[in-house]
C-alpha cells in the first residue's frame, strides 16, 4: 500500500464542477510532486479551477499560457532551471484538446528534444472548458455540441504517437485509482528525460452522469477494457494487474456506456467498432509486454 | 422598460430561462433581450441572466442595476451572491422554494419548482429542469401572457412536460 | 421569419442561407455558439456543407484558405487567441486574394484569461488586408454576416471580409432576428484565379523585389474599390429587404455640439445617453462607426468628439482616437474604456461627455492609480 503525504496542495474552493475528475487527480499529482513543482498549464480546465484573480487555490506555482504553447513553456523553463542547477519539477498539466489536437506540435518537439519534464494529460475527451465540443480524442459514437449525431472518427491514439518519441517512461492511468496516479507521478518524477502519463478524466457534465459516479465510471472503464493501466519503462509494457484481468474477463462494454448520457443512442455499429478498438489495443500491448513485437 | 434578474447556478437552466422569457415577451409583441453574466463554461457556478423588456426597441447592453424583478432560481445561491442588491423599492421577488421568504418593502412570492419539476420527472443529469416551469410563475405574476408562455416553450423543447410543468406552476403559485 | 436569436445563433443562421461548401472553425469561448450551431445545421442536413472540426485555429485559416482556392465559398469563426494564433495564415487570406468571411467575436487577450469583450483582438489584424465591420444588434450581425459574402466575392474586392461582434455582450444576447430569403442577393461565387487542373498555375510563388509592391498596391487598390461596392451592397439590401446601414450609423448627429464616438454594443448604449443629455438641454449625438476597413470619411469638423476605444495600442493610445487624429486633424477626448469586459453604462457614456477634455486621454476606472 503506497504512503501518501498528507500535505493538500489543492485548497479549499477551487472553481472546479462537483465531481471534477482533474482536480481529484491533481490533488494527488501534486502530493507527489511535493512543493518544488512548477505547473504549466495552457487553456484548459484547470486554466479556471484555479479561481479568478487575486485568489488561487492551487499551493505551487502555476504558470498560464496560450492553448498550444504548454509543452514548448515547459521546455524552456526546465532548461533554465537545469541550467540553474535547480532540480525543480516541471509539469504540463494539460487537458486532451490542448495535447492531442493544438498542442501536439510543441509535445513533439519537447519529447523529441529529451526535454527534462512531466507532461500529464487528463482526459475528458471534448474541449470541456469551452463546453464540451469534440477533440481528437473524442471516442467514435459520442455525442458531443459539434458531434450532435455522435462522433464517426476514431479517439486519437495519443498513447502510440508519444511511444513513438521513445520517451524514458510514460504510462496510462484514471482517477479512480489515485494511489495508482501517485505511484506513477512519483517514478515518472524520478526519471530523467520526457515522460507522459495519460489520465482518463471522467467528467459528469460533459460524458453526462451524475456527479457523484466519477469514480464508478473510472472504474467501468477501466473493467471493460476501454481504458487500459500500463506502464512503458525505456520502451518494455508492463500492463498493471487490473488491466490483466480486465482483459481477461471484461465487463461488458454496454454497462460503460449505457450510464453516459453521451452515449444515448449509440449504434450498435459504433459499439462494435470501440469493442474491437479496445480488443486490438489490448491485443496489440500484451504482444509488446510478451517481447513478440 | 421592465428589468428581471435571474439567480442561478450553471446547468440549472438560468440562461434558458431567460431566452424562454425574451421570446415569451416577444410573442406578446414586445420588444425583449436577455443576456447571461457567466464565466467558461462550469455546472455549479453561480450565473446571473438579464431579461429586459419594453414597448420600443432595447438599447442598452449593460447589466441591470435596479431590477424591477428578483428571479432566484437556486435559493443556495443566496448564501454567496446578494441577490436582491439593487432591486427597486416595491419591486418584487420570486423564489424557487416552498416558502415565501417576507423582505419588507417588496411583494415576495415562492413556488416550488423543483418539487413541480420532479413529480414530472422533468430531470436531466440528475438535475430538476427549471427553466421551463418558472415561466408558468412568470405568467401568473402577468409579467407574460400564458399562451405566449406555453408557445415559447413549445418552440424550443419538444417534450410537452415542459408545458405541463409550466401549467403546473400557473395554476399553483398564489398571487 | 419572425423570431429571437442571439448573436451567435444570428451568423449561424446567416451562414446557412449562404451555402458555405466547406467551413473549418475551432471551438473558443464566446464564439462557440455559431460552430455548434452550424455543426447541428450540417448534421440535421440544413446546411450542405462539409464542416471541418480543425485542430487549432491557424489550420482553420490554412483549411479555408485551400477550400477558397478551389473557388468555393468558406467560412469560419474565432475569437481573440484564436484571431491572433491564426493571425499568419488571416495576412495569407488576404495577400491570396480570397473571399473568406469569418466572424470575430470581440474578447481581449491573455494574459490574464479573461473572456468579455474587447476590440484590441480584431484591431491586431487591422493591417492585413481584410475589410472589417463592427456590428451591435442581433439583426444586424445577420443582415451584415449575408452582406459580407456578397462584398467578399464581388469581382471588384475579392478580399476577405471579418465581421465582430462583441464577446458576451452580443454574441450571447438574445433579441428579435427577422430573417430574409436571400433569393439571387449573393450570385454564386466565381473566383477569376481558382484552381484549374485544365489551366494550371503557380500561387503564391517566390516572388522577388521588383514585383512583390505591385500585388501589394493591388490589395489596396481593391480595398479602395471595396467602398463603392459596400455602398452598393448595402443600398441593394435595403431596397430588398427594407434594412439601410452605413459606414457609420449617426444617431441625434445633424445639429449635435457634441459627438460620442464608439464602435459596437458601446456604439449602441451611446445612443441612451444621447437622449439623456439631448433632456439636460445638451445637443448631443453619437456616430457608432461601422466599417473600420475600408476606414471611413467622415464630416466631424466643428464639433467637440469624445471617443471611447474598446482597445489600446501601447505606446501610441486608443486606435481609434488617434485613427480620427491622423485623418481628420481633430482633437478628440479619448477615454479608453471597456478593456476585458469592464462594465460601461449609458450614464458612464453621458458622464465622459460631460467631463470631457478636448485632447486628453481618460483611462476610465484608472484616473493616474489602479
Amino acid at each position: 500500500m503506497t504512503k501518501i503525504p498528507k500535505e493538500e496542495y489543492i485548497l479549499k474552493s477551487t472553481s472546479a464542477c462537483a465531481g471534477c475528475p482533474s482536480s481529484l487527480t491533481l490533488r494527488y499529482v501534486l502530493k507527489a510532486a511535493g512543493p518544488d513543482t512548477v505547473m504549466v498549464v495552457p487553456a484548459c480546465c484547470t486554466s479556471v479551477i484555479q479561481g479568478i484573480f487575486p485568489n488561487t487555490a492551487i499551493n505551487v506555482p502555476v504558470y498560464n499560457v496560450a492553448f498550444a504553447a504548454a509543452a514548448a513553456c515547459a521546455s524552456g523553463m526546465s532548461e533554465a532551471f537545469r541550467k540553474a542547477g535547480r532540480k525543480t519539477n516541471v509539469i504540463v498539466y494539460a487537458g486532451d484538446g490542448g495535447t492531442v489536437d493544438i498542442g501536439i506540435q510543441a509535445l513533439s518537439g519537447a519529447f523529441e528534444r529529451g526535454t527534462d519534464f512531466l507532461y500529464i494529460c487528463y482526459d475528458n475527451e471534448a474541449y470541456g472548458n469551452t463546453g464540451m465540443q469534440r477533440s481528437g480524442s473524442t471516442p467514435v459514437g459520442a455525442r458531443t455540441t459539434t458531434t450532435p449525431g455522435g462522433k464517426t472518427h476514431a479517439k486519437k491514439d495519443l498513447d502510440a504517437i508519444v511511444a513513438a518519441h521513445n520517451p524514458p517512461y510514460m504510462a496510462t492511468a484514471c482517477v479512480a485509482y489515485p494511489q495508482d496516479i501517485f505511484r506513477k507521478v512519483e517514478k515518472a518524477l524520478s526519471i530523467r528525460g520526457p515522460s507522459f502519463i495519460h489520465v482518463l478524466a471522467p467528467c459528469p457534465p460533459g460524458w453526462r452522469f451524475s456527479s457523484d459516479m466519477t469514480v464508478e465510471i473510472g472504474k467501468l472503464a477501466v473493467r471493460s477494457g476501454m481504458w487500459i493501466l500500463y506502464e512503458r519503462e525505456y520502451g518494455k509494457v508492463a500492463i498493471n494487474a487490473i488491466s490483466k484481468a480486465s482483459i481477461r474477463k471484461p465487463i461488458p462494454l454496454e454497462e460503460y456506456l449505457a450510464p453516459q448520457g453521451r452515449f444515448k443512442g449509440i449504434s450498435r455499429q459504433a459499439v462494435d467498432t470501440l469493442k474491437s478498438q479496445a480488443e486490438r489495443m489490448a491485443k496489440r500491448l500484451q504482444l509488446e509486454e510478451a517481447g513478440t513485437c | 422598460m421592465y428589468e428581471i434578474r435571474i439567480h442561478s447556478r450553471g446547468g440549472e437552466g438560468g440562461v434558458t430561462a431567460a431566452r424562454l422569457l425574451a421570446l415569451a415577451a416577444f410573442r406578446d409583441g414586445k420588444y425583449a433581450t436577455a443576456c447571461p453574466f457567466y464565466g467558461a463554461e462550469r455546472r455549479g457556478a453561480p450565473v446571473v441572466s438579464y431579461v429586459r423588456i419594453d414597448d420600443h426597441p432595447i438599447r442598452v447592453y449593460s447589466q441591470i442595476r435596479n431590477p424591477d424583478l428578483v428571479v432566484v432560481l437556486d435559493t443556495s445561491v443566496m448564501n454567496v451572491v446578494d441577490v436582491f442588491h439593487g432591486l427597486k423599492p416595491g419591486g418584487t421577488i420570486l423564489l424557487n422554494a416552498t416558502k415565501v421568504r417576507n423582505v419588507p418593502g417588496h411583494r415576495s412570492y415562492a413556488v416550488d419548482l423543483t418539487g413541480i419539476a420532479l413529480s414530472l420527472n422533468l430531470v436531466v443529469a440528475g438535475s430538476p429542469i427549471l427553466d421551463t416551469p418558472v415561466l408558468g410563475a412568470l405568467a401568473k405574476m402577468g409579467i407574460i401572457t400564458v399562451d405566449s408562455a406555453k408557445r415559447a416553450i413549445a418552440e424550443m423543447f419538444s417534450d410537452e412536460r415542459n408545458v405541463k410543468a409550466a401549467e403546473a406552476t400557473y395554476q399553483e403559485l398564489v398571487v | 421569419m419572425l423570431t429571437v436569436a442571439t448573436g451567435n445563433k444570428a451568423v449561424a443562421a446567416a451562414v446557412r442561407e449562404l451555402r458555405p461548401a466547406v467551413i473549418a472553425a475551432y471551438p473558443i469561448t464566446p464564439q462557440t455558439e455559431i460552430v455548434e450551431q452550424i455543426a447541428e445545421y450540417v448534421t440535421s442536413s440544413e446546411l450542405d456543407s462539409r464542416y471541418i472540426p480543425v485542430e487549432s485555429e491557424h489550420s482553420a485559416m490554412a483549411a479555408c484558405i485551400g477550400a477558397s482556392a478551389t473557388g468555393f465559398r468558406t467560412f469560419t469563426a474565432t475569437s481573440s487567441q484564436g484571431l491572433l494564433y491564426m493571425h499568419e495564415m488571416v495576412n495569407w487570406a488576404a495577400g491570396a486574394r480570397l473571399p473568406i468571411v469569418m466572424a470575430n467575436v470581440n474578447r481581449s487577450l491573455a494574459p490574464g484569461w479573461n473572456i468579455w469583450a474587447e476590440h484590441t483582438d480584431a484591431f491586431q489584424e487591422r493591417d492585413t488586408g481584410w475589410l472589417q465591420v463592427y456590428v451591435s444588434t442581433v439583426q444586424e450581425a445577420y443582415d451584415t454576416t449575408i452582406m459580407a459574402f456578397r462584398i467578399a466575392e464581388h469581382q471588384d474586392v475579392l478580399l476577405p471580409v471579418m465581421v465582430n461582434l462583441d464577446g458576451f455582450l452580443l454574441s450571447h444576447s438574445m433579441q428579435s432576428l427577422e430573417t430574409i430569403s436571400l433569393g439571387n442577393f449573393v450570385p454564386p461565387i466565381q473566383l477569376p484565379h481558382a484552381i484549374d487542373t485544365a489551366n494550371p498555375a503557380g500561387y503564391g510563388m517566390l516572388t522577388g523585389p521588383d514585383d512583390y509592391f505591385k500585388f501589394r498596391w493591388d490589395i489596396e487598390r481593391s480595398m479602395r474599390q471595396s467602398v463603392k461596392v459596400i455602398d452598393e451592397t448595402e443600398r441593394e439590401f435595403a431596397r430588398r429587404f427594407g434594412r439601410k446601414y452605413g459606414v457609420a450609423e449617426a444617431y441625434r448627429y445633424q445639429d449635435a455640439d457634441v459627438v460620442v464616438i464608439a464602435m459596437g454594443t458601446l456604439g449602441k448604449e451611446a445612443e441612451v445617453a444621447v437622449d439623456i443629455l439631448r433632456k439636460e438641454g445638451m445637443k448631443a449625438g453619437s456616430l457608432r462607426i461601422r466599417w473600420l476597413r475600408p476606414f471611413p470619411i467622415l464630416d466631424l469638423a466643428g464639433r467637440d468628439l469624445v471617443v471611447i476605444d474598446r482597445d489600446y495600442s501601447f505606446g501610441f493610445g486608443g486606435v481609434i482616437a488617434e485613427s480620427m487624429k491622423a485623418k481628420f486633424r481633430v482633437d478628440p477626448y479619448s477615454v479608453i474604456a471597456g478593456l476585458g469586459g469592464q462594465e460601461v453604462t449609458y450614464d458612464d457614456i453621458a458622464g465622459f461627455i460631460r467631463d470631457r477634455k478636448p485632447g486628453e486621454e481618460h483611462w476610465f476606472g484608472v484616473n493616474g492609480n489602479v
